[in-house]
């Protein structure tokens, strides 16, 4: 584990060192942004929607008791969304979607000598690779963090008004009740930190993928692991680091 | 010129590559021959440097690689241009991306002039109306060529083959072979060939050198190479039924 610690400190020092022109980082950011972040836009969106919806539903469930109003359900559902499922939630999913699509793509160029292709040109094979991505990782995710918020809270609208569980007014009223903006701070700043994970975490494990196509597999398989158990502790981190 | 020099290569404690010297000489295809598995691929990887020198160095036309800094070594590998065995050539990107990435890369030159110069490229290897195909939609043999296109782009100095002709069927090799011969002596720069095909060797072998278990058992012409006392290179020559046929008649005569 240590071995693996120092390598990924040691590839991370490569990925930042030696930028590339700029012509070429940008057209590639965009293209990264676009595959990693657009892309994963549509499993963000169903997620968010349907987590929405449980989410009130369960609270509505959990709290049928006549002396706590029912605007209460709207504000519980807003701070899980706000808080917790709109960030560590969406992010884990991406770190099975985006992660696994990066440890793949960079391994298979691995295995293929694609990457040594680049290095024999005296190119920095790291940062040509991984800068981008990580970059267009650490600017999309936080927005389609925001993009599930909104949907999420849509989602329980729904949910709760048309099983009659709460109504639209006091579902309203509740998801602005006490409303504090910091947790959409933190969440956001929780996207920023796993977005960076995901993304460097999965290029590690395919840049030093060594083989064949099982390999790739299994560096894939990896890459989500490890992101995901990263992503977990630093979770407990940042809240305790952030809302304590 | 490339001299090598005592090189020696482990991995996990194996020795892969057992004190390896010899000279490449400019405007030659210098070939490296042994059966699969030999440390071929090891050794061409170790004299770019794409494996760590472990032991011993290399010498390009006077500089040692192993004293070279990183700035030092990234100005050399912009005169060196290499074939992968499998092509490695940019999936995602059209035949005329791949050809022009080192130019993008490396280059101040405006869009034109690098369209330019990798059209010329592509021509010169026999490569036209293919710019705007992917390289999964071309045959073996036309990878190669893309795959050399983009190796000479920047006009190196230096060439390394590795296995050109794998994958290849008899014909399509040779016209590679004698491809990577012409650019060679026309652009006078210092190449290394890998192979295990003896037809390369009798087409193309300018200097051999045989390597054996990672050690390097005999260097020598193509016009010697019949004549040497040593088992592992009879064994490797003559797995050819061709050339044990070609060995009888001539001793019948
Ligand atoms: N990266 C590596 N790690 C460990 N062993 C390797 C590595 N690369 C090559 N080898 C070993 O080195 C030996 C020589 O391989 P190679 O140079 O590829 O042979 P050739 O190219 O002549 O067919 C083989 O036994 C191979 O298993
Ligand atoms: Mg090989």
């Amino acid at each position: 584990m240590f071995y693996h610690l120092g390598r990924y400190v040691l590839f991370l020092i490569r990925v930042i060192g030696r930028p590339q022109k700029h012509r070429v980082f940008f057209t590639q950011i965009v293209r990264e942004i676009d595959k990693l972040g657009i892309n994963s836009l549509g499993i963000v969106v169903i997620i968010s929607a349907f987590m929405g919806a449980v989410v009130t539903l369960q609270t509505a469930y959990n709290i049928d008791m006549p002396f706590i109003p029912r605007y209460t359900i709207g504000l519980a559902a807003r701070d899980s969304i706000l808080l917790e499922f709109s960030s560590t939630i969406v992010c884990l999913i991406l770190a099975g979607k985006v992660g696994s699509n990066i440890a793949s793509e960079i391994g298979t160029m691995r295995v293929t000598e694609q990457i040594d292709a680049i290095d024999i040109m005296g190119i920095n094979s790291a940062g040509y690779l991984v800068l981008p991505k990580v970059v267009a990782m650490v600017f999309i995710t936080p927005i389609l963090v925001l993009i599930s918020m909104g949907i999420g809270i849509a989602g329980g609208y729904m949910s709760g008004s048309l099983s009659g569980e709460v109504s639209p007014a006091e579902y309203i009223y509740g998801i602005q009740y006490a409303f504090r903006p910091f947790y959409i701070v933190y969440s956001l700043i929780k996207a920023v930190v796993f977005a960076f994970i995901i993304s460097s975490v999965s290029a590690y494990w395919g840049y030093y993928t060594s083989g064949g196509a099982l390999e790739v597999g299994r560096a894939s398989t990896r890459a989500v692991v490890t992101s995901s158990i990263i992503i977990l502790l630093f979770n407990l981190l940042l809240t305790q680091l952030l809302l304590a | 010129m490339i001299e090598v020099i005592n090189l020696s290569k482990s991995f996990d404690g194996k020795k892969i590559l057992k004190d390896v010297s010899t000279v490449f000489n400019k405007g030659q295809t210098n070939l490296i021959i042994g059966k699969s598995g030999s440390g071929k691929t090891v050794l061409l990887k170790s004299i770019v440097g794409l494996h760590t020198i472990e032991k011993g160095d290399v010498v390009y036309n006077g500089n040692s690689f192993v004293s070279m800094g990183s700035n030092e070594v990234r100005l050399l590998r912009q005169d060196m241009g290499m074939l992968f065995q499998g092509s490695a050539l940019f999936d995602s990107s059209t035949v005329e991306e791949n050809v022009r990435f080192p130019l993008d890369m490396l280059t101040n030159s405006s869009m034109e002039e690098r369209r330019d110069r990798a059209n010329f490229c592509l021509d010169r290897v026999n490569l036209t109306n293919v710019n705007h195909l992917y390289p999964s939609e071309i045959s073996g043999g036309m990878q190669k060529r893309v795959a050399i296109a983009r190796a000479i782009a920047l006009n190196p100095k230096y060439l390394f083959c590795d296995e050109p002709n794998s994958g290849l069927d008899p014909k399509t090799s040779i016209v590679i072979d004698e491809l990577i011969r012409e650019l060679t002596q026309e652009y006078n720069m210092t190449t290394i060939i890998n192979t295990h095909d003896m037809n390369s060797v009798m087409g193309i072998g300018d200097k051999i050198v045989f390597i054996n278990g990672g050690v390097k058992q005999w260097e020598g012409s193509k016009e010697d190479i019949f004549n040497v006392e040593n088992e592992a290179l009879e064994d490797f020559i003559f797995a050819s039924e061709l050339f044990r046929e070609v060995r009888a008649f001539n001793r019948k005569k």
